[in-house]
């Protein structure tokens, strides 16, 4: 149990360590603080994910953890924080998982690269399709004319034939 | 006693599936046809005793047999009847027992229908329906097994295993821990069966594709055999789709009712490749066509089906770590690839005999524009699976987690949803074989020009995002096209028949009910779409710390705290239920009551919104937090969703139209005559 606790003080000294820290370093760039509304707080928070909840947004995680970081954002932003500052910032803490989409660097660049090369991929494939069937279509020109009015006929003696049956 | 008996149905069915694929082989190959009969009432016995199995688990759910560990993690003693019950599949274990369930009473319904003229396809549609249920079986006989006990061991350890240990007694826990909160809402007791129905009516289509493959007998007959049950999946699919949306917009209080989750999206894919499967298939039916492509999307569809089942429940896909971890990951994968593999290597072998029967001819034909819908469906389907799948490829690589959000699925899918709503518009109005510019420009010309007459009254009306007017642009142009087609055709038997405008409309769409069915869910999903653009584009929301009486104003608004109180009731719930006054325009419209369910079994909170619904907007409150005690203050989040409503009403009217066009034919002759027609000579 005194093991516990000591580690306990030992973070919590850490903390106000590193808060006041960080608070003095802000605090010399912006004497007041500056009032903070719930929807700005959202408005930062919307575009977090905590890496406990997965899949909820941060404006929305009904968890302690997903609150403590929501006040940690309304202190960022009392202290002048810009939005990217604030994202930066939990980014470097809490790894890239916290952003609602992978930074643009690196292997994350094939996230946004492979599905519009896919989809072109599909396009290309699909007009060359598109194409060789069309010249499949002008050699065979005449006997798909025949079938299909041959076809057609059929249909229209069908109905015909229906609308007769209809009509008695 | 009663956990033994359910085991031992299971095992027996999967000794019973395993003789059924054996004696469906063996009759196949040494022409016994005594063995084929055989090996389907062998697919026809696994439905009484999955059954069995299943009654099991409900019966040790609703009599509280916390022995079993299934039970005691899905249930406890104040759970009202129907919530143990539909606990069935509520967790990983009983899902998997359901799903196979559901399967084989399907797979059962189709061996028992008349194979006269099909009779080569029947054993190889049992080999594929068997081999799919014993892979479900065998998971929860030997993975994931829900007839699981609590053993207590001579040294006071307690475990879990279906028999028990040397020297150990079986240990009851006094109280179970209770279903997901989350869960207990009527949407989620009908959605995951809607979704399961769905999954697993689609195997049916895969089984006879695969039996045509095998056989060789690649004309479109088993496309026509399977059409109906297409259409049934299709409409359970969407079904649960749609509940398991209005599930999120009832319970999980993030204002919205679809988040883009790995989850969500699992049960999306199989819906996309199985609606672009819908729409290919008639390019087959009517041209001759595709018949590869077919092949292809149904053996998607399959593979996302097992994909989904395995995806919705296990969360497994969270991070590299939980799937090493669970037995069931590698297995789902090894069987995704296995059956992959076989089915793409089959349809290779095919390949020269699914050649086009016909070529086609212009571009703009409706056959082309069919192809242009595929493409853009298999491109929402790209975004969707490389998105659920790259954390997990980041994270092997790099070892850095990512998420893959919303704003990512958004963008990407944005442009492709449009341009399908165009071809809807488009498709419609171009004939089989041959359409030009002129002859489609013509028929467009009209419905273009009211749409245009729609945008403008958007921008006097204050609208200026380009991207909501182009929107609102092709939602307009898909409803006049859709409408102008049913005139038409109502106009004509007016003309022909002498009827009446009602009796025209009636025996118009009862006479052709698969393209006039086809056209009401292309209205529904223009409603679909109005209602996603409206929250999409349009969403505010406001958060505000109110004194009891002080307000809160979002547009035009604004809601008042009047009172909030604090209770248990009988079910085990702390519920904090707070009322507030709601104004538009500064005239009062009525109450709304936003409440937080602390759940004390599960120990979880749920957050209930108060919503306030009409065709123009919702206006939606949560209540975040309160002064405890004294409750003289409390933290409202409130969303102004502007036209949400259309996306429930839509889904209705899709699931109207689904139901016009599955509906199994009285006259069956006439109709199969009508719907062979090679129809729309558009610009007439």
């Amino acid at each position: 149990m005194r093991g516990l606790s000591l580690k306990h003080v030992l973070i919590l000294l850490l903390a106000v360590v590193l808060v006041g820290l960080w608070a003095s370093q802000a605090h010399a760039q912006e004497p007041t603080p500056i009032p903070v509304t719930d929807d700005q707080v959202n408005a930062i928070a919307k575009q977090l994910y905590c890496p406990v909840c997965e899949n909820v947004p941060l404006d929305v995680c009904g968890t302690q953890a997903c609150a403590q970081w929501r006040a940690l954002i309304r202190e960022q932003l009392s202290k002048g924080w810009t939005e990217e500052q604030i994202k930066q910032y939990f980014a470097e803490q809490y790894g890239a998982r916290v952003l609602a989409e992978p930074p643009r660097q690196g292997l994350n660049w094939l996230v946004y690269i492979v599905p519009p090369v896919a989809l072109l991929l599909g396009a290309y494939l699909l007009f060359r399709g598109l194409q060789n069937w069309r010249r499949l279509a002008q050699e065979e020109t005449v006997a798909l004319a025949e079938a299909e009015s041959a076809e057609e006929d059929k249909y229209l003696k069908q109905l015909e034939e229906e609308l007769k049956r209809r009509g008695d | 006693m009663i956990a033994n008996l359910g085991f031992g149905a299971l095992f027996i069915t999967f000794l019973v599936a395993l003789y059924g694929i054996a004696a469906a082989l063996w009759g196949e190959f040494k022409h016994k046809p005594e063995w084929v009969d055989s090996a389907r009432n062998a697919m026809l016995l696994t439905f009484p005793l999955l059954s069995v199995s299943a009654l099991s688990i409900i019966y040790l759910l609703v009599t509280n047999h916390y022995e079993v560990e299934y039970v005691s993690s899905v249930t406890s003693r104040v759970m009202p009847l129907y919530l143990k019950v539909t606990a069935l599949w509520g967790g990983q274990a009983g899902s998997l027992v359901f799903w196979s369930w559901l399967m084989s009473s399907f797979a059962s319904a189709v061996t028992l229908r008349k194979w006269d003229r099909d009779r080569e396809f029947l054993p190889w549609v049992i080999v594929v329906a068997l081999v799919t249920l014993a892979f479900f079986v065998g998971l929860s006989l030997f993975v994931e097994n829900p007839f699981n006990r609590l053993w207590q061991l001579a040294g006071g350890q307690v475990v879990e295993k279906m028999f028990p240990p040397r020297g150990a007694r079986l240990f009851t826990p006094t109280d179970g821990r209770g279903l997901n909160p989350l869960l207990r809402h009527p949407g989620m007791i009908i959605h995951p069966p809607m979704l399961y129905l769905g999954f697993v009516s689609f195997v049916i289509p895969y089984a006879f594709a695969m039996a045509a493959l095998i056989t060789g007998r690649t004309d479109d007959r088993w496309i026509r055999l399977t059409r109906r049950w297409t259409l049934w999946a299709w409409l359970f699919l969407s079904l649960g789709l749609i509940l398991g949306a209005r599930w999120a917009y009832d319970v999980l209080g993030w204002g919205g009712y679809w988040g883009w989750d790995p989850v969500e999206i699992a049960a999306f894919m199989p819906w996309l490749t199985g609606t672009a499967f819908l729409h290919s298939v008639m390019i087959q039916e009517k041209r001759g066509m595709l018949k590869q492509w077919n092949m292809v999307l149904i053996i998607l569809t399959y593979d996302l089906v097992i994909f989904g089942t395995f995806l919705t429940r296990s969360g497994v896909l969270s991070s590299v770590h939980a799937f090493a971890q669970s037995a069931i990951g590698p297995l789902f994968f090894a069987f995704i690839g296995l059956t992959f593999i076989a089915s793409m290597s089959l349809l290779m072998h095919r390949w020269n005999d699914l050649k086009a029967q016909a070529a086609m001819t212009s571009l703009l034909s409706r056959e082309a524009l069919f192809l242009l819908n595929n493409l853009l469906f298999l491109g929402i389907l790209v975004v969707c699976f490389w998105g659920v799948i790259f954390p997990l490829l980041s994270e092997l690589v790099t070892g850095q987690k990512v998420t893959v959000g919303p704003p990512f699925y958004e963008r990407a899918t944005g442009p492709l949803f449009a341009a399908l709503l165009f071809l809807m518009a488009v498709a419609p109005l171009s004939a089989w074989g041959h359409s030009t510019v002129k002859t489609l420009g013509r028929a467009l010309w009209k419905p273009a020009a009211l749409s245009v007459l729609v945008v403008v009254l958007a921008l006097v009306a204050g609208y200026r995002n380009v991207f909501a007017l182009l929107a609102f642009f092709l939602i307009a142009l898909v409803v006049t096209v859709t409408l102008y087609e049913y005139q038409r055709g109502v106009r004509a038997r007016m003309k022909r028949h002498k009827e009446s405008l009602g009796s025209a409309l009636v025996e118009l769409v009862r006479r052709n009910r698969r393209r006039y069915g086809g056209y009401l869910i292309h209205l529904s999903v223009a409603m679909l779409a109005l209602g996603i653009v409206g929250i999409e584009m349009f969403q505010s929301e406001t958060q505000g710390t109110l004194q009891i009486g002080e307000s809160l104003q979002l547009g035009n608004y604004s809601m008042s705290y009047d009172s909030l109180a604090v209770f248990d009731t009988p079910d085990g719930r702390n519920v904090a239920r707070a009322v507030v006054s709601v104004y538009r325009n500064g005239e009062y419209v009525g109450e709304l009551h936003p409440r937080r369910d602390f759940f004390y079994d599960s120990g979880q909170p749920m957050t209930i919104p108060g919503v306030r619904s009409t065709l123009e907007d919702d206006f939606y409150v949560l209540l975040v937090d309160w002064e405890e005690i004294s409750t003289q203050s409390a933290t409202f989040k409130v969303y102004h969703n502007p036209l949400v409503q259309w996306v429930w009403l839509g889904g209705i009217a899709f699931i109207i139209g689904t139901l016009v066009a599955a509906w199994p034919d009285r006259e069956r002759k006439e109709t199969v005559a009508l719907s062979a027609r090679p129809h729309a000579m558009a610009a007439d």
